[in-house]
């Protein structure tokens, strides 16, 4: 769909793990988006050299104002400037939203398992934050993270899970795990999927989404499960970092 | 296409932010027909490699090339040739 | 109209005589692929190049290794702006696998297992400046780095050093590869910085 590039300006950064930033951006007239959308974010240096990157939007917008997590890669180009360097002001472009496949509307009642393998749960997030309120859908998060300092919104997740209703989130761990996790850390499994998903005949929409390796295998479990292929969605962000 | 062999493939929703300077609908939710082994696939779940040095499109069962795009500075470089057809969805 | 973001500079413009313009220096070895990974069997693998005349000679794996091989040291620049210096590869040199073949095409087109094409002048390929690799910093060549075996060429941008090279076409005229037919240049110098056609 045509999209042209806009004015971004950031208005807030907030810390949401030892590596990852919630960017609040307001854009010149942003036209409103669905939950799952992502955006483009280009910079462009003093003598014309520009850089861009797609980012899911992890929240509803609030008027002109939409917010991207942002987790730092050690090396990168893009991320550590953003998580790091952009000063409360600045500018850069930002096009979108973009993307029609990946996407959670509120008039969808039906169950839904959200499947996050690190930061892909940022636009399953914005599932859930849009969810909030205004429609009843079953949801269930099974969150993957290699330890619990690397969970993203894990307050504001449980207090979602204490006052929304409807929703449950579990947290996978596969390297270490909080103390008192009956669950010894490892790679997602059948069980998880089996003990904190739904089942196949509760025919959920599934969306998954994370590093590549992780969607792969995950979506395969899914339908091993008996979960159709038809209704598993997946967004992959390339090779784990 | 074996999944071992393409660790760090991304997938067709990479598509939507350079499809979008081209195209007015949205493509990523268009069906792509592959004109090597004919199968139908949602643009979304293409098994895509890139953004560098450009994005390639390939069809998630005979693993041909659908879609090319290279974006330089001046110009958009766009190659459908290993689509039989694109159905996009008018509303 | 672009929007200048203050303080970002990107990566690129890193200034040492050894990298061409452009280009920033990297440690690591970047995968950028195509494609997925092909799984060659040695025993499978064979090296064909095709004349304008239609001729065809064919190394087997066997074949190759039997060949003389060059080791090399040499820096390489990716289009995609990473240069990385005094890498190590061993290889077969062009010189020898064209020593006894019969030609008058001015042109390459290369050809790899998977489909990967890309075009240049003969002559790029001759005079001790392309090899056909097999080994990388002392080992194997890994197949993600186009193993098992890649051509060489290193004084042009990377693209041209197709991974998992199965032979050259040498043509009369020229014919574009994978990326030059969408827009990257046909030719590509990263001392004159031909990313691009036009460039």
């Amino acid at each position: 769909m045509r999209r042209v590039w806009r004015r971004g300006v950031l208005r807030d950064r907030r810390t949401e793990s030892p590596t990852a930033r919630t960017l609040v951006i307001a854009v010149d007239e942003w036209p409103g988006h669905l939950a799952g959308q992502h955006l483009d974010l280009r910079l462009t240096a003093e003598d014309g050299y520009q850089a861009a990157r797609s980012y899911s939007l992890a929240a509803p917008a609030d008027g002109d104002h939409v917010e991207v997590t942002v987790q730092r890669t050690a090396g990168g180009e893009i991320s550590p400037f953003l998580t790091d360097d952009l000063a409360v002001g600045d500018a850069f472009e930002v096009r979108g939203p973009l993307g029609g496949w990946f996407v959670w509307r509120p008039q969808d009642a039906g169950p839904v398992l959200l499947v996050a393998g690190g930061s892909g749960v940022v636009p399953l997030m914005a599932m859930i934050r849009a969810r909030a309120g205004v429609s009843r859908a079953p949801f269930r998060l099974v969150y993957s993270v290699r330890t619990p300092d690397d969970r993203l919104y894990p307050a504001e997740l449980r207090r979602r899970v204490a006052e929304d209703g409807g929703l449950d989130v579990a947290w996978i761990h596969t390297r270490t795990a909080p103390e008192g996790d009956p669950r010894a850390p490892g790679r997602l499994r059948s069980a998880d999927l089996i003990a904190h998903g739904w089942p196949p005949d509760f025919e959920p929409t599934c969306y998954v989404c994370g590093p590549t390796g992780f969607v792969e295998a995950a979506a395969a479990l899914l339908v091993a499960l008996g979960h159709h292929p038809s209704r598993i969605r997946t967004e992959r962000f390339g090779a784990s970092p | 296409m074996d999944a071992s062999s393409r660790p760090g493939a991304l997938d067709g929703n990479a598509l939507a932010g350079p499809l979008s300077e081209v195209f007015v609908a949205e493509v990523t939710t268009a069906v792509a027909r592959c004109r090597g082994c004919g199968r139908a696939t949602v643009v979304a779940e293409l098994v895509v490699f890139g953004p560098d040095p450009g994005l390639v499109a390939r069809c998630p069962g005979c693993s041909d090339v659908l879609l090319r795009v290279v974006r330089t500075p001046e110009r958009m470089w766009l190659d459908l040739g290993g689509m039989a057809s694109l159905e996009v969805a008018m509303s | 109209m672009n929007i200048i973001t203050r303080g970002f500079r990107g990566r690129g413009r890193d200034r040492d005589g050894r990298l061409p313009p452009g280009q920033y220096l990297t440690h690591d070895f970047p995968v950028l692929s195509a494609g997925p990974t092909p799984r060659i069997p040695l025993d499978s693998w064979s090296f064909t190049v095709r004349t304008e005349a239609g001729q065809s000679s064919r190394w087997t794996w066997a074949e190759l290794m039997a060949l003389p091989a060059e080791s090399v040291r040499t820096d390489i620049h990716c289009v995609t702006r990473w240069s990385k210096l005094d890498t190590e590869w061993r290889g077969v040199s062009l010189d020898t696998l064209l020593e006894d073949v019969e030609t008058a095409a001015d042109y390459a087109l290369v050809h790899s297992y998977g489909g990967y094409t890309t075009n240049l002048p003969l002559q790029d390929l001759l005079d001790g400046q392309a090899w056909v690799a097999f080994e990388y910093a002392g080992d194997e060549l890994a197949p993600e780095h186009g193993g098992p075996a890649r051509l060489l060429v290193p004084h042009l941008y990377f693209w041209k050093s197709a991974k998992w090279v199965s032979g050259l076409d040498l043509r009369l005229q020229d014919q574009p590869g994978f990326w030059e037919q969408l827009g990257y240049h046909e030719y590509g110098d990263p001392w004159r910085e031909q990313r691009y056609q036009g460039d």
